[in-house]
């Protein structure tokens, strides 16, 4: 594909000199991105923190972007990587216009070429160090899917990856519905987003929310969300016991 | 050529001899083997009225409708909850196990991590309430139990795999406290430990608030543990709940039975004719 693949076979070998061409370890990661389907497309949220290992470097880091004119794609783990995997769809989707043939590529084609790409580069043992969300609709149709940093792909109604596995899909799969409506899906999203708030050390509170529908794409200027820190535990948690902790 | 040497037996306790080749082991790039996780989903609660109206008509309204009714009695009480699967690596060996523990007649404490650490811990310092409450003649505290379980796990520096949720009234109110086991503890209004703490905190972190009553407290236990059994692999089969309030408790054991066994086969199991039983139907 491009000048690096063609220096891989000589290194290929899996000497000690190979290691540096590979993707051992992430360095910048963004956290988790939690996506719905809903009545008129999909919706997906993520804040804007990028992390230096625990440090929160970066706070306006914009990790979802539309792809083409159908599909909107949403990347947690190496920054760098997913800035890559952009400059790849960029590519595919400016041969795909230069066919100038009425088509276009929906999402399940720009969720087929990432499975494909993440696959290869894991095979190769130098994978994009991300998961991925995918969502968008084409013909009236909504598709939401997910690849992994290893290739694992699958489609689903409510995705999340990262702590948002743990923390985002209980509350998805108790309250999700098939006829959301905007404001329904928003108001989940937050919840999910809070929660992660709380929950996750490398959240910020600073959160976009991406809306995808037939029209096009729209990405929620950046806000952040009311938070409550006023239980009488937390206020007083000596209570009956002064000294302790 | 042999060494006089005297082999005492060990007096009892952990010995330490294999520490420093364990360490020259790991530098060496050796994995040491991981610990058992028996995979759980504990939490805990506090419900308690919060004691003050922002106006006067909102006061007039809840006296005139709530506590009214109930004869003006607020209860302040705490909630424990817990799931009931036990399991040795992959595979579930209890499907129905206790989970949480007496500790005293206004004290339980539920138990994730090593079921056997979590059961000998609790029973040793059940018995050491006791003699304490022989000796002074008063309801145990809670922070009395906690003192007595983060001590010994302290010592064994995390060693012994017991993560516990206690929680009791006493004479000072509700309480709620989290036991790590490298011997920290937290005081909080709501808690979840174990593999499935975090499908359980999810619910807590969104649903909580403050001025609960005893249903509604109930019901999201119920609800943290159910998010658990159905969202962690650890966790699983059924809901026990546990309510103390001041004086008094209620053990729920097997709440809620979210699993049942759908398909048991109408004609039983026809054992052997020797075996002395005739037909077993499935429970």
């Amino acid at each position: 594909m491009n000048m690096v693949d063609s220096a891989q076979p000589f290194k290929t070998l899996l000497g000690p000199e190979s290691d540096s061409q590979r993707t051992q370890y992430p360095y910048v990661t963004g956290t988790s991105v939690v996506g719905v389907k809903y009545k008129d497309g999909i919706l997906m949220a993520s804040d804007m923190g990028a992390s230096y290992g625990s440090t929160l470097r970066y706070k306006s880091v914009e990790r979802m972007k539309p792809i083409g004119k159908h599909s909107l794609l949403g990347a947690s783990g190496e920054i760098s990587d997913f800035q890559e995997i952009l400059h790849y769809l960029d590519e595919l989707i400016l041969y795909d216009n230069m066919w100038d043939d009425g088509n276009s590529l929906g999402p399940k084609e720009v969720h087929s070429y990432l499975t494909r790409v993440m696959y290869n580069r894991r095979n190769k043992f130098n994978p994009f160090w991300n998961s991925l969300v995918l969502g968008g609709v084409k013909n009236g149709q909504k598709y939401l899917g997910t690849v992994s940093m290893i290739g694992v792909h699958f489609e689903d109604s409510h995705v999340a990856t990262g702590f948002g596995n743990h923390l985002a899909r209980p509350i998805l799969r108790e309250e999700w519905n098939e006829n959301m409506s905007y404001e329904d899906g928003v108001k989940l999203l937050e919840k999910c987003m809070r929660v992660l708030l709380y929950r996750d050390r490398s959240a910020v509170n600073k959160i976009q929310i991406a809306k995808i529908t037939e029209e096009g794409v729209t990405i929620s200027r950046p806000y952040a969300l009311k938070t409550f820190w006023e239980f009488n535990a937390f206020k007083n948690p000596t209570v009956g016991a002064e000294g302790s902790w | 050529m042999s060494k006089a040497e005297i082999d005492f037996p060990p007096k009892g306790g952990f010995s330490f001899d294999l520490c420093k080749r364990n360490e020259m082991l790991i530098k060496k790039g050796v994995q040491p083997p991981s610990y058992r996780k028996t995979g759980t989903t504990i939490v805990g609660l506090i419900f308690q009225y919060c004691g003050f109206h922002s106006t006067f008509l909102e006061m007039l309204i809840g006296c005139l409708t709530k506590n009214f009714k109930e004869g003006g009695k607020t209860e302040d009480g705490v909630i424990l909850g817990a799931d009931t699967r036990a399991t040795a690596g992959t595979i579930v060996c209890d499907k129905n196990c206790e989970k949480i523990h007496y500790m005293a007649p206004n004290i339980y404490c539920c138990g994730a991590g090593t079921a056997a650490n979590t059961e000998a811990v609790t029973d040793m310092v059940s018995s050491q309430l006791q003699l304490h409450r022989y000796h002074t003649g008063c309801e145990s505290r809670v922070i009395t139990a906690l003192m007595l379980l983060k001590s010994p796990l302290f010592n064994y520096q995390g060693y012994v795999q017991a993560a516990l949720v206690l929680g009791g009234v006493d004479v000072t109110g509700p309480h709620l406290h989290t036991i790590y086991p490298h011997g920290l503890t937290d005081t909080l209004p709501f808690a979840t430990m174990g593999s499935g703490s975090l499908a359980a905190m999810t619910v807590f972190e969104s649903k909580y608030r403050e001025g609960l009553t005893r249903d509604e407290g109930i019901q999201l236990v119920t609800e943290a543990i159910c998010s658990g059994i159905f969202n962690d692999l650890g966790s699983g089969s059924n809901v026990d709940v546990c309510v103390i309030t001041k004086g008094h408790k209620d053990y729920l054991r097997n709440h809620l039975l979210p699993n049942p066994r759908s398909y048991i086969s109408p004609k039983g199991f026809l054992f052997p004719k020797k075996t002395g039983i005739d037909k077993f139907f499935g429970y």
